[in-house]
């Protein structure tokens, strides 16, 4: 080649040229998608809300949620309420759902005052308390959302995570793992006290449903430590609140 | 072997078994472990494997003779996650179910050692064509030894394959848990990874003495 790559002043031109390219190809698809990538969250965030209540279109065992073309009606039909908690300050807000809870927890840690939404949803007149919650995996965030009724019966779950072991951590978002979580109270005498994912409980099939206990996904410790930890975490936040709706 | 000449196929050929990535120059192995204790994880990361090395291949190979070589690895880096950033912002506004399923092996894919050991050793010295047909080569004949091990892991660790029980259920003990089998825990965690993977090197290099190294 005629060029001299070797060159010093070569070597720096083409590394700024390649980062100036790379960097606005980046940045123009990243603003050109932003409106399509917010939207599919938004619905993303419905459909979880929704299939935690039991809305979805589940067969026997794979997770399906309601169609994104069709969420958003039947979002506003399912979801009665949408509350902030903000202190002892309770507030309706019809776009609750779209608060981020991650920005929230982490001015609550910096003792700024922070909102805590909160989702009641109607399904054959009977009513669920949707929380959402914020926790830590193996490598990195895991979510999701719970629905409880007025004796702190969990109704149903939904997880997700960020970038959890495939086959292993990535299983908390099978249903045989999330239906597990059905039925559980999450009081232990009048303590909040969860749903924790233990090993060896002696109980696969989790016939036991006031032991606060669901069985463990083999390989996944550490995700599961992490899935305990934040429904614990979650519900005392909300503690206050279900004090008051709980029928004792 | 209308379309390809016989040197072409062999860049296809070679890789699935004696330049076997993982069990010949036992690269990649990483992600070999992380992932394969399902069937289906194993058969994503082989596709998403095959479409970015074939890919990066490609565009490096048109490069090659403007990269200094100074900066050469940093320069294959940027070109493999870029790749890999432009699909995934993709598929999130246009596939969003896609991309959730993806999202995990996102960073096993750039941080792969296949595709930068691909970049250096092949992309940098031949032609687009042959570049291309050396990365579908080579994803492919990682895909065969992930989707073998993966086959593995998910029968003997978990009982099912794709995730149908194939074997019975363990817990009510139907299928062959009747007789008293039961799964291996020990197959779902990585080291058993490296154990099938060092089977695999065992058979294959004892049918073919060719490929023991002198000691």
């Amino acid at each position: 080649m005629a060029i001299n790559t070797d060159k010093n002043s070569y070597t720096i031109i083409f590394a700024t040229i390649m980062v100036v390219v790379v960097g606005s190809i980046l940045a123009f698809l990243a603003s050109a998608l932003r409106p399509n990538i917010q939207e599919n969250e938004r619905f993303e965030k419905q459909q979880n809300i929704l299939y935690a209540m039991g809305v979805n279109e589940n067969d026997e065992s794979s997770v399906n949620f309601i169609p994104t073309d069709k969420v958003e009606g039947e979002f506003h039909t399912y979801i009665k309420e949408q509350l902030v908690i903000e202190g002892d300050k309770i507030t309706e807000n019809d776009e609750a759902y779209l608060i981020d809870l991650k920005k929230q927890l982490s001015a609550k840690k910096k003792g700024e005052p922070f909102k805590l939404p909160l989702f009641i949803g109607e399904k054959d007149s009977k009513k669920f308390y949707i929380i959402p919650m914020y926790g830590k995996g193996l490598w990195d965030a895991i979510s999701g959302f719970i629905a409880l009724d007025d004796t702190m019966t969990v109704q149903g779950v939904y997880f997700d995570h960020k970038g959890e072991t495939p086959g292993l951590g990535a299983n908390i978002k099978q249903r045989y793992f999330m239906d597990d979580f059905t039925g559980e109270t999450i009081l232990k005498g009048q303590n909040y006290a969860g749903v924790a994912v233990v090993k060896g409980n002696n109980d696969p099939l989790n016939n036991t449903k006031d032991d606060n206990e669901v069985d463990a996904l083999a390989g996944a410790t550490i995700t599961g430590n992490g899935v305990s930890a934040m429904i614990k975490e979650s519900v005392n936040l909300y503690k206050g609140y279900l004090e008051t709706i709980r029928v004792k | 072997m209308g379309l390809l000449s016989k040197k072409d196929t062999n860049l296809i050929l070679d890789p699935l078994a004696d330049n076997n990535p993982i069990t010949i120059q036992v690269l990649g192995i990483c992600s070999a472990l992380a992932i394969t204790a399902e069937l289906k994880a194993s058969i994503v990361m082989a596709i998403a494997v095959l479409f970015v090395l074939g890919l990066g291949n490609v565009v490096i190979s048109l490069m090659r003779n403007i990269i200094p070589s100074k900066i050469r690895i940093i320069v294959q880096l940027i070109v493999v996650a870029t790749l890999v950033i432009i699909v995934d912002q993709v598929l999130k506004a246009f596939a969003y179910e896609l991309s959730k399923t993806l999202s995990v092996f996102v960073g096993l894919i750039i941080t792969n050692c296949i595709i930068m050991g691909r970049f250096e050793a092949f992309a940098l010295a031949n032609g687009p064509w042959k570049s291309f047909l050396d990365g579908i080569g080579n994803s492919l004949g990682y895909g065969v030894i992930l989707i073998i091990v993966g086959f593995f892991r998910e029968l003997f660790g978990s009982g099912t394959l794709l995730g149908y029980p194939v074997l019975g259920d363990p817990i009510t003990k139907t299928g062959v848990y009747a007789t008293g089998y039961e799964n291996n825990g020990f197959m779902i965690i990585p080291p058993a990874a490296l154990i099938v993977v060092g089977i695999i090197i065992w058979v294959q290099r004892s049918r073919n003495p060719a490929l023991v190294e002198d000691n």
